[in-house]
């Protein structure tokens, strides 16, 4: 096998000893390619660990620039990157903790038009956006390419994690086979959100991107991870395959990618 | 008995600590096949208690622990699973 460096046994020697990673697994970590949907809440603590972890290539996608009341969440940015795209402070962010990973800064919009080609080389997907539109479009494109997904979602102080491993178990339609009407499910600009929640959630999705590298553990397929910030409690709930999927079920419906944004005020 | 170990592969991690002996010979025992062994030269005194616990729990066989001078360790470990 091919050597790590001095700094790389030093840097991932807890990795290393665990008996579930190793020499072989932490080479796994570095030789995967991640992409990541939203430079926010979720996208930031997902990819800092990620980073952290030694993920070789990062791709992210956001087209917003930093503000002042990203900072109460989103923890990859700064005071100093106000005003800059959230992807390349995160960017900066990310390689200063581990240079031995290269992030893929992508200032714009996630669509139908770019994001097959986006996610095509990627080994894991990860969701951290925070609308609709964006959610169906993912899944969407995951299944039709058979990319695992994690898919992660906050708002207040409840979070929502699941894995989407496409021709083994649910997909998002599966759970929520059509997007809510607009308006009905608040943002968070509306709604608000707990800034913690967002590490919480980031990190169970981190933890589950490691696993599908790795090959290790269970992921959460067919199942829906909750957790409630104000009980304090997780709670996993079953998420059949729905074989009349409109997407991943026998005879789908879906077969590829429409307008998204049809009836949906512009979510930013 | 001891002397019919046939040893596989060696490594010497003298002057390294805990945890980078561990560290190293985890990676030795990765390179090798099941079944072949695996002998690890050191000087840390704590590694030579917590390389054959770690390596056990691991799921490896420990063959030898021996300190064979005033500094010196040898560890023979067979590789026992991937």
């Amino acid at each position: 096998m091919s050597e790590f460096t001095e700094d790389q046994l030093q840097r991932y020697s807890r990795h290393i000893i665990l008996p579930e990673v190793g020499g072989k697994g932490q080479k796994k970590l570095l030789n995967a390619k991640v992409f990541i949907v939203g430079a926010g809440g979720l996208g930031c603590p997902v990819g800092y660990y990620l980073a952290a972890a030694g993920v070789g290539t990062i791709a992210m996608i956001d087209n917003d620039e930093v503000e002042l009341s990203n900072l109460q969440r989103q923890i990859a940015h700064s005071v100093k990157t106000l005003g800059k795209p959230k992807v390349e402070s995160a960017k900066n962010t990310f390689e200063s903790l581990n240079p031995d990973v290269n992030v893929i800064a992508l200032k714009q919009r996630i669509s139908k038009d770019n994001i097959m080609d986006l996610i095509k080389d990627a080994d894991v997907v990860i969701d951290g956006s925070d609308n609709f539109p964006t959610r169906y479009l993912v899944n969407d494109a995951c299944v039709l390419l058979k990319k695992p997904l994690v898919s992660g979602a906050i708002l207040r102080f409840e979070g929502q994690v699941t894995t989407i491993v496409p021709g083994e178990g649910h997909c998002y339609r599966c759970l929520f086979e059509e997007m809510p009407p607009a308006g009905l499910v608040p943002s968070c600009q509306e709604a608000g959100v707990i800034g913690a929640i967002t590490g919480v959630v980031g990190s169970l999705q981190a933890i589950e991107v490691a696993k599908l590298i790795l090959g290790k553990g269970d992921v959460l397929k067919n199942t829906l991870l909750i957790y409630d910030a104000l009980k304090t409690t997780f709670r996993r709930v079953k998420v059949p395959k729905n074989p009349d999927c409109p997407v991943c079920g026998n005879n789908p419906t879906i077969k590829e990618l429409t307008d998204y944004d049809a009836g949906y005020c512009s979510v930013r | 008995m001891e002397k019919d170990i046939k040893i596989d592969k060696k490594i010497n991690i003298k002057g390294l600590i805990c945890p980078y002996t561990f560290v190293k010979s985890k990676l030795a025992i990765e390179d090798i096949e099941v079944g072949q062994a695996l002998e690890i030269l050191l000087d840390y005194e704590e590694a030579s208690r917590s390389i054959p616990k770690s390596m056990e729990d691991h799921g490896q066989k420990v063959l030898k622990v021996e300190k064979i001078n005033d500094t010196d360790w040898i560890i023979v470990v067979r590789k026992e699973k991937e």
